[in-house]
């Protein structure tokens, strides 16, 4: 019954497959799948707004939307009608065919992206043997989109939100990728789905095999998560968009649908690499304890994907926007040291798996804590220059 | 079916085209592109020819044309150093205007 | 199979003929980005996937974000109104018309060339990290060394030559 459960989708898409002829067979798998991928996180992106908007909402301390529909849950269906009916503007000095292109191209990457990802047992679209460099292949091509929006719009804010976005984006794309070469040495897979199954079992006979819980994959974590929050242009790292210094940077002069397209593109990149994070962190599609196999498996992909969201609102409504310096500075000196050590951190987990004596599973972590542990603290000694937290002294021009 | 030949001449063409850019245009960024573009052109060929070949499995081909991407690389962040490096100099990346040693 | 690839060859030599004759650099740079992308899908069409994806990975995102930079940081202020290549541009376009012909004559004269798509050999990523950590070790290690070189040297290129304490 369980397995049914688990395997409907995955059934049904093979059930419509099979009605159709031998030769028609490939490209309407492929048209169910795309067709699905878009259903499905198109919704989630509406079901996103919703829950930021009333989140963000309640840490302010304010209702949050609460007009259309009850407990303002049509929300979402407003403001598409909004976006949709909006006015167009070109900007005249514009170069019009980059201009238009530079929404789709933000989109395409991204849409393209959640094909590799496996969301359940048997459930992914494009299964290809090196799913993790296809992710950040086509991740690339959203800074081209970047620019191409800031500098088809002919306006200096925008050329330089642009110039600002694609920054940051190339500094945390280098401790992102290094943060998951870890998990590939350790896994032995660039293969999204073969990375799953490396994390199956269970530690003890309880607590999954998942990568989170070593010491190298709790700091491979946490630092992924950050470079995914710079990388996908969420607060604490929004400088490219900061509506108070720089009016949202290259999106300044889109306005309707093609901005609708950029805020989709936005959330839909969040989604991604939370869940690529899922799965080379916390196990994929798979459940965290022993005994737990009978819910489905796209559940627990779904229900991680959402937690990772519910993080990401509460640190945008919780931390304050980063300057562009310490910005900078943070992903050089601290971001990419860190995550070169954390290979240590796995190689030293790897090769200590053979140790039997009694406790070598608490002096594992001992080891992997003083390995990672140590560098972080003379790192961040390092970059806030010892003066701690105190009050600010401001420098103004003369 | 492609042959190895289809793949062959849309590199030999490909090249050519670097090679008139490379040789025609008069800024450096151009004439950097152009050479880019012979280097893929090579990459194709190395690709095809590996393909193609009577030893597919040995990989040769694959691992030439990922190595060369890797010196593209190199060589595309020095060239556009020196290019930044000339423009802050003479003030222009036209390439008929760098004509001294001495500046 | 036959007209995707002509599909594709088609994209990659306009894009790659616009990138070399468009007026507007920045045109010119996207065109290439556009060449680069469709060279990739012709490696993913001879089966090269892990080839296929690091070029759209270097190429893409990272030398034609690089060369977009660089043409926005040397905006030519006095370049205006002046002819955007060497006076006798037939010369050039004349050896690159030479050195075509010479290499499609050769391809097309070849008996070799006429070679049908071999069965798809079993070149999984795992093969070739193996081969790269074993064979290829050596040159895998020299390209480290060249590219933190490369990253060394493009840095004190492009840093201001009178830089003293802070920077200007």
């Amino acid at each position: 019954m369980s397995t049914a459960l688990d395997q409907l989708f995955v059934n049904l898409k093979h059930w419509v497959v099979s009605r159709f002829p031998a030769d028609w067979q490939l490209p309407v798998g492929m048209l169910i799948s795309a067709g699905a991928i878009i259903v499905v996180f198109a919704s989630l992106f509406a079901i996103t707004v919703l829950a930021e908007r009333k989140g963000l909402g309640r840490i302010q301390n304010r209702p949050g939307p609460n007009r259309v529909g009850p407990f303002g849950l049509l929300q979402p269906l407003a403001d598409f009608l909004k976006m949709l009916t909006k006015e167009n503007i070109i900007p005249q000095a514009a170069d019009g065919l980059i201009y238009f292109l530079a929404p789709t191209l933000v989109i395409l990457p991204t849409l393209l992206s959640f094909s590799v990802l496996p969301m359940g047992r048997n459930m992914t679209a494009v299964d290809v043997d090196a799913g993790l460099l296809f992710f950040f292949a086509v991740g690339a091509s959203v800074e081209l989109a970047v620019f191409m929006a800031g500098w088809a719009s002919r306006n200096k804010f925008a050329l330089l939100g642009a110039m600002r976005a694609i920054a940051q984006m190339i500094c945390y794309e280098l401790p992102l990728i290094l943060s998951t070469v870890a998990v590939v040495m350790v896994a032995g897979s660039l293969s999204l789905s073969g990375i799953v199954d490396h994390q199956a079992g269970y530690y003890g006979g309880w607590l999954a095999r998942w990568h989170v819980f070593t010491p190298w994959g709790l700091a491979g974590f946490l630092l992924f998560m950050t470079a995914a929050t710079a990388e996908s242009n969420r607060a604490p790292f929004d400088l490219p968009e900061g509506e108070s210094e720089i009016i949202a940077g290259h999106l300044i002069e889109y306005s309707g649908f093609k901005y609708a397209l950029f805020f989709m593109g936005e959330y839909f990149g969040m989604m991604a690499v939370s869940g690529l994070g899922i799965t080379l962190f916390l196990g994929g599609w798979r459940p965290p304890f022993a005994g737990l196999e009978w819910v489905p498996t796209y559940l627990w992909f779904f229900g991680k994907l959402g937690v990772c969201i519910a993080v990401f609102i509460w640190v945008r409504g919780t931390l304050p926007r980063l300057r562009a310096d310490q910005l900078m500075n943070f992903a050089w000196k601290f971001m990419l040291p860190l995550t070169l050590i954390n290979l240590l951190g796995a190689a030293a987990w790897h090769y200590t798996a053979d140790w039997s004596f009694l406790g070598a599973t608490p002096a594992r972590w001992l080891l992997g804590a003083t390995l990672l542990g140590a560098p972080y603290l003379a790192l961040s000694r390092r970059l806030f220059g010892g003066h701690g937290i105190g009050p600010r002294t401001y420098r103004f021009a003369t | 079916m492609t042959t190895l030949q289809s793949y062959l001449i849309l590199s030999a063409l490909l090249f050519s085209i670097g090679l008139a850019g490379a040789l025609t245009r008069r800024n450096a960024i151009l004439v950097l592109i152009g050479i880019e573009l012979m280097l893929n052109a090579a990459n194709l060929n190395f690709i095809a020819f590996w393909r193609y070949g009577p030893h597919p499995e040995a990989l040769t081909g694959v691992m030439f044309a990922l190595f060369s991407i890797g010196v593209a690389a190199a060589e595309a962040a020095v060239g556009l150093a020196l290019i930044i490096a000339i423009y802050r100099h003479y003030k222009t990346a036209n390439l008929d205007k760098v004509t001294t040693l001495k500046g | 199979m036959h007209t995707g690839f002509l599909l594709l060859a088609l994209l990659t030599l306009a894009s790659a003929g616009a990138a070399m004759c468009l007026r507007n650099l920045v045109h010119c740079a996207l065109c290439v980005a556009i060449s680069f992308v469709s060279l990739a899908a012709l490696f993913l069409t001879l089966d090269a996937e892990f080839v296929g994806f690091a070029q759209i990975l270097v190429y893409v995102g990272a030398v034609a974000i690089l060369i977009v930079i660089a043409i926005l940081l040397t905006r030519d202020i006095s370049g205006h109104g002046q002819s955007l290549v060497f006076k006798p541009w037939t010369l050039g376009v004349g050896v690159g018309a030479l050195v075509a012909g010479s290499l499609v004559s050769a391809v097309t004269s070849s008996a070799f060339t006429h070679r049908e798509l071999p069965p798809a050999p079993a070149a999984t990523v795992r093969q070739l990290g193996e081969s790269l950590m074993t064979t290829y070790v050596v040159p895998l290690e020299i390209i480290g060394l060249l590219l933190t070189a490369a990253l060394l040297g493009a840095v004190l290129l492009a840093r201001r030559e009178n830089e003293g304490g802070g920077r200007s």
